[in-house]
């Protein structure tokens, strides 16, 4: 007996002659979704910004990811690669684009100064130690002061692997 | 203009401006701030750019930096006047010159140097409800992590 067989309502399935079909579940048909198509936001705070203009020009090319569509709104975006170093003056202003970014949404801290405040943690007033220290869930921490392109991308393929592996919809 | 005419210029104008020993400056006197800014801005001199105000926190007083530059005659000079802890008001110079805005802002906020007749004296850099003035020698945050000595 045929696997099509086996299919409730078997009948309503048409094989194209020639063609195969596949069997998913809706839910990882969703996360293949959701995770190959991420839509980052435009938010450069500082130096590392550089590198996440290389990774998404020609030469690196983060669109083979299918995360280049650099969004300037926060409400077209679902993730948020927080690229520099926070001050504390921009501290609302994270946390107010964050709160404004549809669920599902992600967030890569890069950098050392995005994961802890990097060389401005000692002695300085006027750098926020981090941004988790914000009350913002990161999802990947990238370190590197700044971290290269391809940082940036396997930071990338973390996220997509955790968005794959993901248990159940509670994003 | 090399800087010695400058100077020569100035004191003949303006007795109370005195040299100073290990650098280019001229102190003046508080008081006189307007009226020097003034002769200084008008022909022959004409320093019609104000570079930059800063200020240095030298504990006891704070050295206010004024550093001049005329793009027509193509010279510089530095101004210099002492504010002791007790008075930090000086007069604004944002009505000669309008690059005088920001840079008195700036100082104000990071030394807490009063501007008087400044238009829009608010700080710049820090968050408006900020409290303190940071390059200031005794400023301390509750959280700075101090860089331990090793």
């Amino acid at each position: 007996m045929a696997v099509i067989e086996k299919i409730p309502a078997a009948k309503l399935i048409h094989k194209i002659p020639g063609g195969g079909f596949f069997l998913t579940t809706t839910e990882s048909l969703l996360k293949w979704g959701k995770a190959s198509s991420l839509w980052p936001m435009t938010f450069g705070l500082a130096c590392c910004a550089f590198e996440m203009i290389a990774a998404g020009a020609s030469r690196f090319d983060i669109d083979r990811f299918g995360a280049g569509v650099f969004r300037a709104s926060p409400r077209q975006c679902d993730v948020m690669i927080v690229a520099g170093t926070i001050c504390v003056k921009m501290n609302d202003c994270i946390r107010r684009l964050y709160a404004q970014m549809p669920e599902p949404k992600y967030v890569i801290a890069m950098g050392n100064c995005a994961i802890s405040g990097g060389i401005f943690y000692y002695d300085t007033y006027s750098v926020t130690k981090g941004t988790d220290s914000l009350g913002i869930p990161v999802d990947v921490f990238i370190p590197g002061c700044p971290p290269r392109p391809e940082n940036l991308l396997v930071g990338l393929m973390k996220l997509q692997e955790k968005i794959r592996n993901e248990k159940n919809a509670d994003r | 203009m090399r800087t010695d005419e400058i100077l020569a210029i100035i004191k003949a104008e303006f007795p109370d401006a005195k040299e100073e020993t290990g650098s280019d400056g001229i102190v003046i006197p508080k008081e006189r701030l307007l009226e020097i800014a003034r002769y200084l801005k008008s022909p022959p001199l004409a320093f019609d750019n104000l570079h930059c105000i800063t200020a240095v926190d030298r504990k006891e007083k704070i050295e206010l930096v004024y550093i001049l530059y005329s793009i027509g005659e193509r010279h510089g000079i530095t101004l210099k006047i002492y504010l002791t802890l007790e008075d930090l008001n000086v007069a604004s110079l944002s009505e000669l010159w309008k690059s005088a805005n920001y840079l008195e802002r700036e100082v104000y906020d990071l030394f807490g140097v009063v501007f008087l007749n400044h238009p829009d004296l608010r700080r710049i850099l820090n968050p408006y409800d900020w409290k303190g003035y940071p390059l200031r020698k005794d400023y301390s945050h509750p959280q700075l992590v101090v860089k331990p000595r090793l």
